[in-house]
């Protein structure tokens, strides 16, 4: 398969690379591996370059997430509000560590360091939704309205 | 027709405010009345999120904070014509906590329709621009210089000092870099300018470009926010449109191209020269420097770096003169700052004044203490690699020299308030460990640093060796402070001595036996 028509329209911008990650990622949920050989060779970079500038961003992930993403933040405003309680509270409910994909694929869950959202902590984004004063329960609430039931 | 305002900010979006617009349309048609709805900026009375306005004969009048399920009850109050009703505020303006404030860049915010131009026009926009486009170079790069105005990220270089270079360097191509990536835990200001005037940014920007005669600017934007980058987008295409970007503005002659990029979710970016290498394609490594980017810069050409807050103070300076800001503010520090009240506040929000006030005045005056009505126990001001401030120094006035002074730093005006529940030893630790995952990797002291500093305090923390490891501590500190390349490495040790040097207690060290 050939990814390069994802992206043939951004190969001459200057900087082209995390343009052409991002654009995969919007458009396939993540980066697959194999695309990494022809984006090298499309902008003429070794595979070792693309494959570091890759690795370098946490964003960018080599593996399809979960149905939900779910982003929650843990630096210094929300853990203020108590992010690390949401936090054990969110590993529970989604049935998945931290950085990680539940086994059944229904959720990622994720650390962000910061939404920008720090007035109105613990902050969490849910499919790329922001969300404010996020409680135990309003996070139950709001990952079943973005599709995964909350077993009981 | 009524005029009632929703913001459109994501802080308001995040609690539900579209949400309170689709009730409140619902609610007008059921009541066959006429209402037009504005989706406007935030007035960063964040805990009031979503604040709904109306338009009254005495002014704009605030409800808030309002929920979807508060909307029918509005309406029973007649709140169309500022009826009484538990969520009112009165007259927006004559809120205290936005009444107290000088607001200078944030003139706007929250008052127009972030995407209107016509609005951002009727409101003094672009009178920053028109002055620039009328003098010449080296006049405008002086009426900065003489506003005092400097680097808003948190290194508070001097910004005119900074254009003056580039407007020096003799380059073919120069280019304008708007350092968007604001990682910073606690800050949220230049997310509300991007969102909620994003008019200001360009005009900025576009004025540096003619200041310097650079034809092409980026806003790297972290990717955190999706939003300010849909609105930005939204802005630019608008001004080009109306002839307020790309060739020849306003008839001018002069160019400016404006394109938004996008981070991913590194922190270390929000470094200029890590920043530039990404824009580049680039792995977010720190370089070395010299060369400085005012002279090589982007792809290795002369570049401004300023962050948002920079830019985006710089047209009400071309409007109103460099003596008119510069006479806001104390010390060598000029003009206002736009200070985020954040963490465990009861009235957390963005605070636009002039520098000299002091963390006292902030959390207690506007922000209402804690939101858990606990007592306050201490403050980071100025983001991830900022110092711990006690009680004891709330008093400090809120100046770069100043902070310096107690080893701390103001930074990008980030104030994270903590009450008496918090574990300084837990947030030494998260410091370490926060700079083990962001660091880019390039310096030993920052890459190996952080992480034998998570296990240095783990190891205070379980009371192994106590002592020896709180040496160890302050000589791994002294090394990453002194031997970083970069502000990551060479800062992180702030908030860790300062949470050492204030809460010992919280390290297991008795009272009188803190070594120095």
């Amino acid at each position: 398969m050939s990814y390069s028509e994802l992206y043939s329209d951004l190969v001459e911008m200057p900087g082209a690379l995390l343009p052409i990650f991002h654009r995969i990622q919007e458009r396939l949920g993540y980066v697959p591996q194999e695309a990494l050989p022809e984006i090298a060779k499309a902008l003429n970079l070794s595979r070792a370059e693309v494959h570091g500038v890759m690795t370098f961003y946490h964003d960018f992930r080599s593996e399809p997430a979960g149905r939900t993403v779910v982003k929650i933040c843990r630096a210094e405003a929300c853990q203020a509000m108590g992010a690390n309680a949401l936090v054990a509270h969110a590993e529970a409910c989604l049935h998945t560590p931290l950085n990680s994909t539940s086994a059944d694929g229904s959720a990622t869950l994720e650390a962000m360091y910061c939404l920008g959202n720090c007035a109105l902590a613990p902050a969490v984004m849910i499919n790329g939704d922001l969300k404010g004063r996020v409680t135990p329960a309003r996070f139950d609430a709001l990952v079943a309205a973005a599709g995964k039931a909350v077993p009981a | 027709m009524i005029r009632v305002y929703v913001p459109r900010d994501s802080a308001a979006l995040s609690v539900g405010a579209d949400d309170v617009a689709a009730a409140i349309t619902v609610q007008a048609q059921q009541r066959g009345l006429a209402v037009e709805l504005v989706r406007n900026g935030s007035r960063g009375l964040l805990w009031l999120e979503t604040l709904v306005e109306v338009t009254t004969p005495a002014g704009r009048v605030a409800y808030g904070p309002v929920y979807p399920e508060d909307v029918e009850s509005l309406f029973e109050a007649d709140f169309l014509h500022g009826g009484a009703h538990a969520l009112g505020h009165g007259l927006t303006d004559q809120i205290p906590y936005l009444a107290r404030q000088e607001r200078l860049t944030f003139a706007r915010c929250g008052i127009t329709d972030p995407l209107s131009l016509d609005d951002y026009l009727a409101h003094d926009g672009y009178r920053g621009l028109r002055n620039a486009l009328a003098m010449d170079a080296a006049a405008i790069v002086q009426q900065v210089t003489d506003s005092g105005l400097r680097g808003r990220g948190g290194a508070a270089f001097p910004t005119g000092i900074k254009w003056k270079t580039v407007l020096g360097a003799q380059a073919a191509q120069k280019y304008i870099v708007c350092n968007a990536d604001e990682g910073d835990s606690g800050t949220f200001a230049d997310r509300m300018i991007m969102e909620d005037d994003p008019f200001t940014l360009i005009e900025g920007m576009t004025i540096a470009g003619v200041a310097v005669g650079a034809t092409i600017g980026y806003i790297y934007l972290r990717s955190e926010y999706p939003y300010a980058f849909d609105v930005l987008n939204q802005a630019i295409a608008i001004a080009n449109q109306h002839q307020w970007l790309g060739e020849n503005i306003q008839g001018s002659g002069k160019t400016f191209h404006l394109e938004v990029r996008l981070g991913a979710g590194a922190y270390i970016c929000g470094e200029e020269t890590a920043l530039l290498e990404s824009l580049e394609g680039k792995r977010g490594i720190v370089r070395y420097k010299p060369p400085i980017p005012a002279l090589k810069g982007l792809f290795g050409l002369p570049t401004i770096v300023n962050n948002t807050i920079s830019f985006a103070s710089v047209p009400i300076i071309m409007d109103k003169g460099g003596e008119f800001y510069r006479n806001y503010g104390m010390g060598r520090s000029r003009g206002t700052l736009p200070f985020q009240l954040a963490g465990n506040l009861k009235q957390g929000g963005l605070v636009e004044k002039a520098f000299g006030l002091t963390l006292r005045e902030l959390i207690y005056d506007f922000g209402g203490g804690t939101a858990s009505g606990r007592p306050v126990r201490a403050i980071q001001v100025g983001g991830p690699l900022g110092a711990y401030v006690p009680a004891s120094q709330f008093d400090t006035p809120l100046d770069y020299e100043a902070y310096v002074g107690i080893s701390a730093m103001i930074g990008h005006g980030g104030i994270v308030v903590f009450d008496d529940t918090v574990d300084m030893a837990q947030m030494a630790r998260y410091a370490m460990e926060f700079c083990a995952i962001e660091s880019c990797g390039k310096c030993t002291p920052c890459r190996v640093g952080s992480t034998r500093g998570v296990e240095v305090v783990d190891r205070i923390i379980a009371n192994q060796d106590r002592a020896a490891n709180l040496a160890l501590l302050r000589s791994l500190c002294d090394t990453m402070l002194n031997g970083s390349l970069c502000a990551m490495g060479g800062m992180a040790p702030y908030p860790v001595l300062s949470a050492l040097n204030h809460f010992p207690e919280d390290f297991g060290i008795e009272a009188g036996e803190l070594a120095a």
